[in-house]
């Protein structure tokens, strides 16, 4: 049996705050432009996984497997759906990897989605703080901002962090969503902007933090050796990884490290026989701009306590050494929860198939993604090659 | 023409600034306020309500068109603050400004449009012949939950219109109305202050509705932004109608002078009506002005308005929007919501 599993195509619905599309026209529309983008026969697909935080409280709607399957028309293949919180996308593709891998399925349809614009600010932000521990998190008042805020407030008195470096991730994602026509923010967003936005939970402001979207992305994956059937410009999973750690932040001995994230990347890393200089691209999940900071550190691009630094030098920028976020990341193309991490994917995808048009970061072969679940409690990293 | 024979308007003399409401909630910077584009809001006194504020307005506004009140044969108060769940602003009103009792009246409601809605109806009655002059009055004192985004808008005051065929200093030459179920902004019967959908209001909304009320004018009137010399949008803040102004390629010039917001707040039903009062006060005869009152649930009424020369003999008679703008008297938010009502041990 292969090692790899195939991305014949990929799929995404323009993110954004989507007042004339529910659930149903957003994952219809990414399993779409999957299926469309992969060429191949629906009666090839014989599975499909949806990847969904919230839709219950969110929209009222539930078992979210069976109505993707419906809606597309793919007739009576099984469907499952799957919830890690914000790593729920990376969590359906981990699913579906490991079903073509076993044997079990040998071309699936993978969606992530999130319809979050329905239900007011309050409600969207009670239904966000369910990821974190809610019995001694989420109960008490620690909304998500506030836990990144510890871990910023924290990283900044052991490293040196300054403000300024906070506001540097959203400066460089919105710059390179400038390019992305599927991002939810096109624009570019100034320094100063930034810094001067409003306060969410000292130190970090509105601008530090990922929008509130609805949106979809979808993947058609397959076995290895079917993918050539389908299209010429596939692109391989080569290694899925996934870690946990401990639901609340107070439970850790350091909350500047996400230790999920350090042991998911060094064994997908390992797995794929890879280091990190051989990455030319990553998806890195920016729910708040401390996030992108630390897991600048974790997956090895720097020394701890060097990721502001880091971005400082644009070392992470388009044309730098290690490409973040090239999609514009959580913070500007959208964070539909369930979305995100197959988004991630169809990212990396288009960058390694050269399809990234002007965000198109030259020759890359390898892209990781990292995609976390609440402050780090789950860690999904992929590996992808051309 | 079917017209306008007379106005009036009315505004609380009580201010709060919007800044000192950040304050109260922890804005300090002000950032809020300065966004909005609202500095003061218009605060009832104690002892005022739709109807001692429609009252006023209408009557200013039947001194303005020096007719006999027995003449006028509809009153329409539109409001959603009502002082009464069931029972007519209305009749008392009419009652107040000495119309006979041979009169149809009737209350109204949709959301900030019901005083536009009103304009509308009484045109229809003039231009059959079913009455000579009607009273359509757009006038509230509006619920913003503390706290909420809406208390740094939510103001109070009036305007009275009277529509007529004779002697009108403005006539209206068209109407036009945008509607569907849209909703955006409600209160439940019984609640004390409405709800909303935050962004939602804007795009979907305020814009969707506004903004295909004008196209819609400018298509049945064959007119361009160019034919006008001044443009009243609905003001909910002042934001939204300068962005709105933007997007239908509205001069800042021809719609500075109807943003009465920025000094005395959203004054719902009351707020496009007095907008219209204000550039009524300073327009020149054969000035063209362009309306779109917007109504929440939602609904736009639209409005091609030329001033006549009727309009110079009736200024100087009742004050004009300017005078109840500049006449106020500040209030802390303690007293502010004292008068609102707003602390519960009061009851």
């Amino acid at each position: 049996m292969s090692n790899r599993v195939a991305i014949a195509g990929v799929g995404m619905a323009k993110f954004g705050e989507l007042w004339d599309k529910n659930l149903r026209d957003l994952s219809l529309e990414a399993g779409m432009y999957a299926i469309f983008d992969a060429g191949v026969p629906g009666s090839d697909i014989d599975g499909m996984v949806i990847g969904n935080m919230s839709a219950g409280r969110f929209t009222g709607q539930e078992h979210l497997g069976a109505l993707a399957v419906d809606q597309g028309g793919l007739g009576h293949i099984p469907a499952y759906s799957v919830e890690a919180a914000c790593a729920s996308g990376g969590a359906a593709i981990r699913h579906a990897y490991m079903a073509i891998k076993s044997g079990v399925h040998d071309c699936m349809l993978v969606l992530g989605a999130e319809k979050m614009s329905d239900v007011n600010q309050t409600e969207a932000m009670n239904t966000i703080s369910v990821a974190s521990d809610w019995e001694w998190e989420g109960m008490f008042g620690a909304t998500f901002p506030a836990l990144y805020a510890f871990m910023a407030r924290r990283h900044m008195k052991e490293y040196g962090t300054t403000e300024e470096h906070l506001a540097l991730p959203t400066v460089k994602n919105h710059a390179n969503a400038v390019h992305n026509e599927l991002a939810q923010f096109q624009r570019a967003v100034p320094l100063k902007v930034v810094m001067g936005s409003g306060m969410l939970a000292d130190p970090l402001r509105v601008l530090h933090s990922a929008p509130i979207t609805d949106g979809a992305a979808g993947l058609v994956m397959c076995r290895e050796d079917l993918v050539k059937k389908y299209t010429d410009t596939p692109v391989y999973i080569e290694t899925s990884k996934q870690r946990s750690d401990t639901l609340a932040l107070h439970d850790r001995k350091s909350i500047t490290t996400f230790n999920s994230v350090v042991s998911s990347t060094k064994s997908a890393l390992k797995a794929a026989s890879l280091e990190l200089k051989d990455i030319d691209v990553l998806e890195l999940h920016d729910s708040f701009s401390i996030g992108e900071i630390m897991l600048t550190e974790d997956v090895g691009i720097c020394e701890k306590g060097q990721g502001g630094k880091t971005l400082e030098e644009g070392i992470t920028e388009i044309g730098g050494k290690f490409p973040v976020n090239t999609s514009g990341g959580l913070k500007a193309r959208g964070h539909p929860i369930g979305a995100t991490g197959v988004a991630q994917i169809v990212e990396l995808a288009l960058q390694l198939r050269g399809d990234a048009d002007k965000r198109q970061v030259d020759g890359a072969e390898k892209g990781l993604a990292v995609n976390i679940g609440g402050t780090g409690a789950t860690s999904i990293v992929h590996i992808v090659g051309r | 023409m079917v017209g306008i024979v007379g106005y009036g308007v009315y505004v609380p003399r009580y201010r709060i600034k919007t800044t000192d409401i950040a304050e109260v909630w922890g804005d300090a910077s002000g950032r809020i306020a300065k966004g909005l584009g609202v500095f003061e809001k218009s605060v009832p006194g104690p002892d005022e309500d739709v109807t001692t504020i429609s009252v006023e307005a209408a009557r200013n506004a039947v001194k303005r068109a020096q007719i006999d009140p027995r003449d006028i044969e509809a009153v329409y108060v539109g409001s959603e603050s009502h002082p009464y769940a069931v029972k007519p602003t209305g009749t008392i009103v009419a009652e107040a400004i000495g119309c006979t009792h041979d009169m149809t009246c009737a209350d109204l409601e949709f959301a900030c449009k019901a005083g536009t809605a009103g304009i509308q109806m009484a045109m229809g009655l003039v231009k059959s012949k079913m009455i000579k002059i009607g009273l359509a009055i757009g006038s509230d004192t509006a619920q913003g939950r503390p706290g909420d985004a809406l208390e740094y808008s939510a103001a109070a005051g009036g305007a009275a219109f009277l529509i007529g065929l004779k002697n009108p200093l403005a006539t209206i030459e068209e109407t036009v109305s945008f509607t569907t179920d849209t909703p955006d902004f409600w209160r439940r019967e019984g609640e004390d202050f409405p709800s909303h959908g935050a962004r939602f209001t804007g795009e979907p909304a305020y814009f969707r509705h506004v903004g295909e009320g004008a196209k819609s004018l400018f298509r049945k009137t064959k007119t361009t932004v160019d034919d006008y010399d001044y443009f009243v949008f609905h003001m909910p803040n002042g934001k939204f109608p300068v962005a709105m102004g933007r997007q239908l390629g509205v001069p800042p010039e021809k719609l500075e002078d109807s943003l009465v917001v920025r000094q005395i707040g959203n004054t719902y039903s009351g707020s496009a009506m007095i907008g219209l009062a204000r550039i009524l006060d300073i327009a020149k005869p054969g000035s063209k002005i362009f309306m779109v009152a917007y109504g929440s649930g939602a609904g736009s009424d639209a409005f091609s308005i030329t001033v006549e020369d009727a309009i110079e003999e009736r200024r100087g008679e009742v004050p004009t929007v300017d005078d109840y703008v500049e006449r106020k008297t500040y209030v802390d938010y303690a007293t502010y919501a004292k008068f609102r009502r707003k602390i519960k041990a009061l009851g």
